[in-house]
């Protein structure tokens, strides 16, 4: 009670001398001192990186938690700076942020929305977490989300490419920098129309949940626009591992394109799968058999082997990009770990470098103001080319990438061609589509 | 005389129980555990495993489906939250009559066996019920992507009494809301009354008949018992327990995911049980608390916190050691929890409860006669 008191007489006290007009600028960012949640008070400030370490994703998450340690590295300026020299906001230092240095905490969601949720509560309540990053599985995402929201702590997603992250279930304190399906329809759709034609029957396997579903339904949208038909989609369950059950009816169907919505062990599986099964050297309708796996990336394709040949899909970033930012990024992180980043590394580094720079554009740790400061940012040197945060949705927007599996990799690292580039503008939809709200952005006390 | 005696034995192990768990912000500091998130969770998973003991303790009827009511108590409390009133109490109410009303029907078909069977034919139907939730039945449970709360949810009640809140709202005890700690010790006080119920039926003569199943079923039968219901009421009675654990996960935290549902849960609480020492009241808790410690906080740690704590040795040594030591945390805490888990089925088949015994008899040992072997011995259901 008597903390009470005395914090509330402090706070007038500093209306008062703010009141009177004489507070430089540095008392108005200290206001808020204690009025939210996680309020970094030592010498430094916590970050909660939440992965999956195990579950259908692993390797993703694996290669998540490099890049994170890495973007601590860099902003409390050990190591190489990696991207930020080439990120066009010069606010980050490389003294941690806001004079603060940065730990971090880490935690394995299980690739479980459940398990993701305790992870970060965890990392919020007991280790004083003031953000959460990480998560390659929407529902992961998106559960996550939601409870930081609830606990007034900002959210920076990992790699969640389900429409509902910025759509249906948008956050306030929720931000995402990959993309999306309904990108990946746009940007992948005139690419197949001209490689197979207009006049194809597809059959979707899909992966049973709020990415599955709205992959399924932006690529339904996507090749239905150019003219094919679409068989009943058949959803399977994440980490089936066997999927021949699935497989099996796919030839006798009359489809002659197999669109696997699939992401992790689940795509490699599948694929694999499929190519076993001898779906690339079919000829069905009079034409050549493809399959498509229109979310993929490096890690996959390592997996899937040779099985990735010649399979289109489309990726957030590749490290084969030959800008300055791509360049930096894929140096620094094969110098600490003697491979190249995936594409989940990059959006989860940049996540990370993004937040700590909002922090100092905004000279406050304070949430709301965080908030304010990525919302309608716009940004280069990221390895995305320009790139803006969006207010209405927190989706960032840039060029999206279609990536074919290469039919004669050079070493065991080049496995994706970049073989179209969908810009900005293109990509770049109403947010009224989706539908959601991002609801109030008022400091939680967690 | 001898009732009256348990009877306050019993008063006695519940105030001292009710210590020890409301203390728990306290107690649990210096093991990094004293968070509410992790402490909701020792009370409701506590719950669980009481209940899973009233069957498997008593009766001997392994189950290994028992999360199927946990699941279905966490959907019902969510839909409760969407459709009527962010107030917990319907929410807890309507998941314990569901999930009994459950526990009565894979119940009525399931004893018809027992032993081996009866365990197949449980986890078959938890299997089905965590495979409806996951695909066939997604318009209900959403699937994987798990049951949430949402901004447009109707929630009737609420909205009649009070304008709607500007974000999602949290659960709350008659227009109280509650989070964090407040949320502990709603659980905490749940816990309480289910350890309490608990005691009752293991000291009653109904509880008496539940053992009198376990030790020699035919035996019951032939002296003119009619075994079946009093197996049965114990098994609903068991789900309506873990409806209740499945309805606070909701109420602590208004998420249900279909995961709540699969078999490694249901293998769960039998291991939490096990571990703790079946038959007992208290040893489940405790294994239900050992193992979520271990999930929690053994998962993660991270390398950096284990090259810390070995700071102590050699250049050389400590790299080997924290290379072996970072294997058991992290990702790898599953395997830590193996071990412990074999050790102790190994060295103390009755479980903590069995050490603790006897380390009290080491000092009682001058006062008082060694436990005879049958007590100590579990004994399969047949």
């Amino acid at each position: 009670m008597a903390l009470l008191t005395r914090r509330r007489l402090l706070q007038t006290g500093m209306a008062g001398i703010i009141g009177t007009g004489i507070a430089p600028m540095m008392f108005t960012k200290g206001a808020w001192a204690q009025e939210f949640c996680n309020n970094p008070t030592g010498d430094t400030v916590t970050f909660g990186f939440n992965m999956p370490l195990t579950g259908a994703y692993a390797d993703e998450g694996a290669d998540q938690q490099r890049a994170l340690t890495l973007a601590v590295e860099h902003l409390n300026g050990e190591g190489d700076g990696g991207l930020l020299p080439t990120f066009s906001s010069k606010s980050l230092t490389g003294k941690g942020v806001l004079g603060k240095k940065v730990a971090y905490v880490t935690g394995d969601d299980q690739t479980k929305a459940d398990a993701g949720r305790d992870s970060a509560r965890r990392m919020i309540e007991r280790d004083g977490a003031i953000m959460i990053c990480g998560a390659s599985s929407s529902a992961v995402a998106i559960a996550e989300q939601a409870l930081c929201q609830e606990m007034g702590v900002i959210y920076m997603a990992g790699l969640t490419h389900s429409n509902d992250t910025t759509g249906k279930d948008k956050k306030k304190y929720g931000f995402r920098h990959f993309f999306n399906a309904y990108q990946s329809g746009i940007a992948l759709g005139p690419v197949l129309g001209e490689a197979y034609g207009k006049d194809r029957v597809a059959y979707h396997l899909t992966s049973d949940y709020t990415w599955g579903w709205t992959q399924e339904e932006s690529m339904k949208n996507a090749t239905e626009a150019l003219g094919w038909k679409t068989i009943t989609p058949v959803r399977t369950p994440v980490g089936a591992g066997d999927f021949s059950q699935y497989l099996t009816p796919v030839l006798n169907s009359g489809a002659d394109v197999l669109i696997l919505n699939h992401y992790g062990f689940d795509g490699v599986n599948s694929l694999t799968q499929a190519v076993q099964f001898g779906m690339k050297d079919k000829t069905v309708n009079g034409k050549k058999f493809e399959i498509v796996l229109p979310l993929v990336s490096d890690l996959m394709a390592k997996g899937a082997g040779e099985a990735m040949k010649g399979v289109y899909g489309t990726s957030n970033w590749d490290w084969q990009l030959k800008d300055a930012a791509s360049a930096a990024f894929t140096k620094s992180f094969g110098a600490k770990y003697g491979q190249p980043p995936s594409q989940i590394a990059h959006t989860s580094y940049v996540q990370a470098l993004l937040y700590a720079d909002a922090c100092e554009r905004a000279g406050t740790f304070y949430p709301p103001e965080v908030i304010k400061a990525l919302e309608g940012f716009e940004f280069d040197g990221m390895g995305n080319g320009p790139t803006l945060y969006r207010d209405t949705d927190h989706q960032c927007f840039k060029d999206v990438l279609v990536v074919q599996g290469k039919r004669a990799p050079t070493n065991q690292y080049d496995l994706l061609d970049v073989v179209a580039t969908a810009s900005k503008e293109s990509v770049t939809y109403d947010p009224a589509i989706f539908g959601g709200e991002l609801g109030p952005d008022t400091a939680a006390m967690c | 005389m001898n009732a009256l005696l348990t009877s306050r034995r019993d008063a006695i192990t519940l105030a001292i129980f009710a210590l020890v768990v409301l203390t728990m912000p306290v107690w649990l500091q210096p093991f990094g555990a004293a968070y509410p998130g992790l402490m909701q969770k020792f009370a409701i998973y506590a719950i669980f495993a009481i209940g899973f003991n009233i069957l498997f303790g008593l009766t001997g009827y392994l189950s290994f489906g028992h999360a199927a009511f946990l699941g279905v108590g966490s959907y019902t409390a969510v839909w409760s939250f969407k459709l009527l009133t962010m107030d917990a109490l319907p929410a807890i109410a309507f998941a314990i009559i569901l999930s009994g009303l459950l526990a009565v029907v894979i119940g009525y078909l399931s004893l018809r066996r027992s032993g081996i069977y009866f365990s197949i034919l449980t986890l078959a139907f938890a299997q089905m019920c965590y495979n409806l939730a996951y695909s066939v039945l997604t318009p209900i449970t959403n699937g994987e992507t798990s049951l949430q709360l949402n901004l447009q949810d109707p929630r009737i009640i609420d909205s009649a009494l009070a304008p709607r809140p500007a974000g999602l709202p949290s659960a709350s005890l008659f227009g109280h809301t509650f989070s964090g700690l407040q949320g502990f010790y709603f659980c905490a006080v749940m816990l309480l009354i289910a350890f309490f119920i608990a005691q009752k039926i293991f000291a009653s003569p109904f509880g008496m008949m539940l053992r009198g199943i376990k030790s020699n079923q035919t035996r019951m039968n032939y002296t003119g018992f009619n075994t079946r219901p009093y197996a049965l009421t114990a098994f609903v009675i068991s789900g309506m327990y873990a409806g209740l654990a499945g309805a606070l996960l909701a109420v602590t935290d208004p998420l249900a995911g279909a995961e709540r549902m699969q078999w490694t849960a249901s293998g769960e609480v039998v291991l939490m049980t096990i571990l703790g020492g079946v038959g007992t009241l208290t040893g489940p808790v405790l294994g239900a608390w050992i193992i979520k410690y271990f999930e929690n906080i053994f998962s993660a740690f991270n390398e950096q916190i284990v090259s810390r704590f070995f700071d102590f040795l050699p250049a050389g040594m400590h790299d080997v050691v924290v290379a072996v030591a970072s294997k058991f945390v992290g990702e790898g805490w599953n395997l830590t929890l193996g071990l412990v888990f074999v050790l102790i089925v190994v060295f103390l088949p009755g479980g903590i409860m069995e050490g603790v015994r006897r380390i009290t008899h080491m000092f009682d040992k001058s006062r008082r006669a060694p436990p005879t072997p049958a007590r100590l011995s579990t004994q399969p259901a047949e």
